[in-house]
């Protein structure tokens, strides 16, 4: 039997454990030994996101659309991946700006803007307020329910029950004491509530462990496990559909625009904002949370289904709302412990989702709400204060009960209309708002604060008609025919069929039109308004936060100074003046000064005090209150524009740079290829005018040497008179010889060389060849075999066919040993004709078979010593074979004589034909 | 005993020259075609070796600092004779060890007057 003191007992026993748990989490902080300070934390925080809606409302909606609970959490978990690149940049923003809530976030981006920090905040709190409303409900029904344990007995009617008798409104202030007591003990808001975190983080975990235990107790308690309940949902024709996405039109569209919605609200939830982004230690947290959250959302779904399926098919006849089957299928099995623990369960998700919501919210009314106003009430004097610490703690309190009040008045106005889960998407519609001025304000320099209000209001506007009033509505707030005839009774304007359109679910419906209108506006406006001076240069900071964040950079759009005289106080103000002081020595230190008065009064100094200001009272706030101390040159449009300009056309340059440094690279390396080929050339050429000089003095040598001879000694005998004088005549010969091969040589090579092509008779040619040797070969004593075969016709010059011939005929007597043998040979090749040279000489190594085509390098052998050529034959005959397309080579091994062959294709004359200089020229690079 | 001069040259007209020149003024000659056969013929112990650097196998150079390697041959003289004259191959010959470089063509008179000097150093 529970009685009902134990039930109260156990839950003001749980917030006990969780203030205890703060407490223990602020003392360690203070200490510097953070223990939420790693990334397991930082992903239990996040799931804050499933709240009471999650713990109850998922089954409860499981029960009526089936898979349908699931879009909700497929948001996130495709949402929080794509954080490394989105939620890391607001990150970083908001640490170096020091940003205290989202309103914060959007009124910074657009030019520290109170209106737009204060319009932010009113839709934050007019569209949160149905979901924190929600939490309420759902622990006063929980309660009502825990205490008829064991009978399963619905809550009655909110309205129904006597103010004073209302256990939700003892819930709610309670749940603001508990806010209070939690949230605001420090003053700044950037100032991590460490301790808070470490109890979100426990309430995830018990949120959790109490929904599987619950979970499991019905799948594997109840029934045989997962298999049992699905085939009982099988079996069960009501049952069947829950488990397929219904093929209505609309129910893909619905999904569609549910699973959007979700993906905005997991970073746009001023809770998610305050616990991913403000409460966040360290942004290398964010690596692990993008798998740790969605595999918590995994989990937390798992039991979902048979949670649903055992509650329609146990309690359904009851009258039991399928939002409570998490607590009522328990109490039904007379399960007396585990309906405690359900309990808890809901319990910490609903005080997770409050305590966090009211503290962002209560932040954000007392920073863009009321400082904004209490500022420019000028007969307040508030400047004038010597701290204002003690007022804004007082302001957030304040706002911190008034807005549990408001849920709380939600609540009794239209409870009752709604189950969970609508009252959930009507807030998630709500903040999905603020994406367009978000999104747009990280990534696009474009967006304005006059786009942004635009858009902001419009979507609000479109939201409120569209969601908000049509909530009133049914709950009897509002005629029904506003709903069914629309406004004015004009068809159009009904609010869930806007403009004619239907067939769309209500919240996919609002979120279409409101989103139109909101993205419309924001990109019109901006794109045809100008924006400030202020404006642009946020805008930069913004957008540009990964390459511009030194603080010079920052203080650059703040011309003016203040000394530490002024600052210090103002700061103090607002900080307290113990903290003020300790923040400002630090700093003091930062920028190497030993005391505060030696701290130079430039921009950098009042951007500090600014952003300390920031923390502690919001972006817009500081701006006014900073600017009223100090000395300010108002920095023209134009020199933002400016300075922005040189920023980016720094970026633009520097990647000008890059491919410009690209090219070169890329330039240089064919340089450096060039001038390796144009040195090794340059080697070439040395090396051969070396070796024509020596071929050139080598007979002059012998020349000179023998006409002095003869000239100074006129006793030389007849004998050697005539020796002398055929040696000179022979030098002489050679002399002429080389020069005309070298010419010869230069002319093909340049393609300056005339080719009389015609078509003609090899066999002609060879014999030609064979008869002007014969004498040579009968000096030499060399026998010469020649065997012709018929042959077809080519086409190329006669007289340089010959020259080839005459060459490797030549050649080949030349290294014959007297009484050797030379064989010419003719035969028709496979696509032209072959030419064989075979002689009987001492061969040549295969090592040396590419070399003795390059000019000038013979290779001598030591049977008949150093043959005499000019070394340029061969290398001439291969380009002459090779400019009828033919091809020269040699086959030898040493001791086994050498063949010289080489094949004339039979279209050898088209293809020289057609060859232009320019051909051979290329040619040349490539040949010796 | 007359002084003994080996030709170390692989051009059948200079080797012919040089005998020629050498044997008028009194001079016994041998000849080597290549690097390998002057380095055996080195074994008769010549007074002074007439080099050419372009040769088959050994070019003169390595002949030249093979030959001053061998304390053996420590008073022999070496005359390096070479048709490719240019500054860096004059160089590298003295800094082989030769003790003269001549290049083709040459003039006879100056040869002689110049072979004569090295072997008179020795008379």
């Amino acid at each position: 039997m529970l009685q009902e003191w134990v039930i109260v007992a156990a839950s003001f026993a749980y917030l006990g454990v969780l203030f205890a748990i703060a407490y223990y989490g602020d003392r360690r902080a203070a200490a510097g030994r953070s223990i939420i300070a790693n990334p397991y934390i930082y992903a239990l925080s996040l799931a804050v996101y499933c709240t009471t809606w999650t713990f109850y409302g998922s089954v409860g909606r499981a029960a009526s659309s089936g898979v349908g609970f699931l879009p909700v959490y497929l948001g996130p978990t495709l949402m929080v991946p794509l954080w490394w690149y989105v939620m890391r940049k607001i990150l970083r923003i908001s640490k170096a700006y020091r940003i205290t809530s989202i309103a914060d976030f959007v009124a910074s981006r657009y030019g520290k803007s109170q209106v737009l920090g204060g319009l932010v905040t009113v839709i934050a709190v007019l569209g949160v307020i149905p979901y924190i409303s929600l939490q309420l409900k759902a622990i006063s029904g929980s309660f009502t329910i825990l205490r008829h344990y064991p009978e399963v007995v619905m809550p009655g009617k909110a309205l129904a029950q006597p103010f004073l008798q209302d256990s939700a409104l003892y819930i709610a202030m309670m749940l603001a004491a508990f806010t209070i007591l939690f949230g605001t003990r420090h003053l700044d808001a950037t100032e991590r509530h460490e301790g808070l975190v470490a109890a979100i983080a426990f309430e995830s975990v018990v949120k959790l462990l109490a929904f599987l235990v619950v979970g499991a107790f019905v799948t594997f308690g109840v029934y045989r496990g997962f298999g049992d309940v699905f085939r009982l949902a099988e079996r069960t024709p009501d049952l069947r559909a829950l488990l397929t996405v219904p093929s209505t039109s609309g129910s893909y569209v619905t999904w569609a625009f549910l699973t959007l919605l979700s993906m905005l609200s997991i970073m746009f939830l001023p809770r998610q904002f305050q616990i991913t982004v403000v409460e966040n230690v360290d942004e290398d947290h964010l690596g692990k949370a993008i798998w740790l959250f969605p595999l918590y959302l995994l989990l937390i779904n798992v039991f979902v289904l048979p949670v649903a399926i055992g509650g329609l098919s146990l309690l359904a006849g009851a009258g039991v709302d399928a939002d409570t089957f998490v607590l009522t299928l328990p109490i039904a099995q007379q399960k007396e412990a585990l309906t405690l623990f359900a309990f808890i369960g809901g319990l910490s998700a609903g005080t997770g989702m409050v305590i966090v919501e009211t503290i962002a919210l209560s932040t954000m009314v007392c920073n863009d709400l009321v400082m904004p106003v209490l500022l420019r009430m000028k007969s307040l004097r508030l400047n004038a204060w010597p701290d204002v610490s003690g007022l804004l703690l007082s302001i957030r309190r304040l706002a911190i009960g008034a807005i549990l009040l408001l849920g709380y008045a939600y609540f009794r106005i239209a409870g009752d209309a709604y189950a969970l889960v609508a009252i959930g998407l009507i807030s998630f519609a709500a903040v999905a708002q603020f994406a367009p001025a978000i999104l747009g304000g990280i990534y696009w320099r474009g967006g304005t604060r006059s786009g942004a209000i635009a858009g902001l209001s419009a979507g609000f506007v479109v939201w409120g008609y569209t969601l908000l009033l049509p909530s009133f509505a049914k709950s009897g707030w509002l005629p029904s025919r506003f709903l069914t005839d629309g406004l004015f009774g004009l068809a159009l304007l009904r609010p869930q069929e806007l403009f004619g359109l239907t067939g769309m679910d209500e919240i996919p419906h609002s979120l279409f039109w409101s989103m139109l209108a909101n993205i419309g506006l924001y990109v019109g406006v901006s794109v045809a308004s100008r924006p400030g001076v202020a404006e642009t240069s946020q805008a930069a900071l913004f957008v540009d936060v990964f390459e511009r964040t030194h603080a010079f950079d920052r203080s650059r759009f703040w011309r003016g100074s203040a000394s530490v005289q002024d600052l210090l106080p103002l700061t103090g103000r607002f900080l307290g003046p113990e903290r003020a002081r300790e923040a400002f020595l630090a700093y003091a230190r930062r920028r190497g000064c030993s005391s505060l008065d030696t701290l130079p009064a430039d921009a950098d100094l009042v951007h500090f005090a600014e952003t300390q200001l920031a923390g502690a009272i919001g972006g817009a706030s500081a701006r006014v209150l900073v600017a009223s101390v100090v000395q300010e040159e108002p920095v023209g449009i134009d020199e933002v524009m400016d300075i922005l300009d040189e920023a980016s056309q720094v970026r633009a340059y520097s990647r000008e740079l890059e491919q410009k440094s690209r090219e070169l690279e890329t330039a240089t390396a064919e340089l450096r290829a060039a001038n390796a080929q144009l040195q090794e050339l340059d080697r070439m050429k040395d090396e051969f005018m070396s070796s024509v000089t020596h071929e050139l003095r080598t007979p002059l040598t012998s020349i000179r040497a023998f006409s002095e001879i003869l000239r100074e000694d006129p006793r030389t005998n007849l004998a050697d008179r005539a020796r002398f004088l055929a040696i000179i005549v022979k030098e002489t010969e050679r002399l002429t010889r080389l020069i005309n091969q070298l010419l010869d040589m230069a002319k093909i090579e340049s393609g300056s060389a005339e080719w009389h092509t015609s078509e003609l008779d090899v066999q002609e040619a060879i014999q030609d060849s064979v008869d002007a040797t014969s004498q040579l070969f009968r000096d030499s004593g060399v026998e010469l075999t020649v065997s012709l075969e018929a042959a077809p016709r080519v086409r190329a010059d006669r007289d340089r066919l010959v020259q080839v011939i005459m060459n490797l005929l030549s050649n080949a007597v030349k290294f014959c040993p007297r009484g050797g043998r030379v064989e010419v040979r003719l035969a028709p090749a496979p696509d032209g004709v072959r030419v064989d040279v075979q002689d009987s000489g001492p061969g040549i190594s295969p090592a040396d078979h590419e070399i003795i085509f390059e000019k000038f390098r013979q290779v001598s052998d030591t049977l008949t010593g150093k043959p005499r050529g000019t070394g340029l034959g061969l290398p001439i005959s291969r380009r002459i074979v090779e400019h009828f397309g033919g091809r020269l080579w040699v086959e030898s091994e040493p001791g086994h004589g050498a063949t010289f062959s080489f094949v004339l294709p039979l279209d050898a004359g088209a293809r020289a034909a057609g060859e232009s200089p320019a051909h051979a020229v290329a040619r040349k690079g490539v040949g010796r | 005993m007359s002084k003994r001069v080996l030709i170390v040259d692989d051009e059948p007209s200079i080797v012919l020259s040089l005998e020629y020149l050498l044997k008028r003024e009194g001079y016994e000659t041998a000849v080597a075609p290549d690097g390998e056969a002057a380095l055996e013929a080195m074994a008769a112990a010549p007074d002074l070796v007439v080099l050419d650097v372009m040769l088959p196998k050994l070019n003169g150079f390595e002949v030249c600092e093979r030959i001053r390697a061998d304390a053996r041959w420590r008073g022999t003289k070496i005359l390096m004779l070479t048709a490719r004259g240019r500054d860096t191959e004059v160089a590298r010959g003295l800094r082989a060890g030769a003790d003269a470089y001549v290049t083709k063509p040459f003039s006879t008179k100056d040869l002689m007057a110049k072979m004569n000097e090295l072997l008179g150093a020795r008379r």
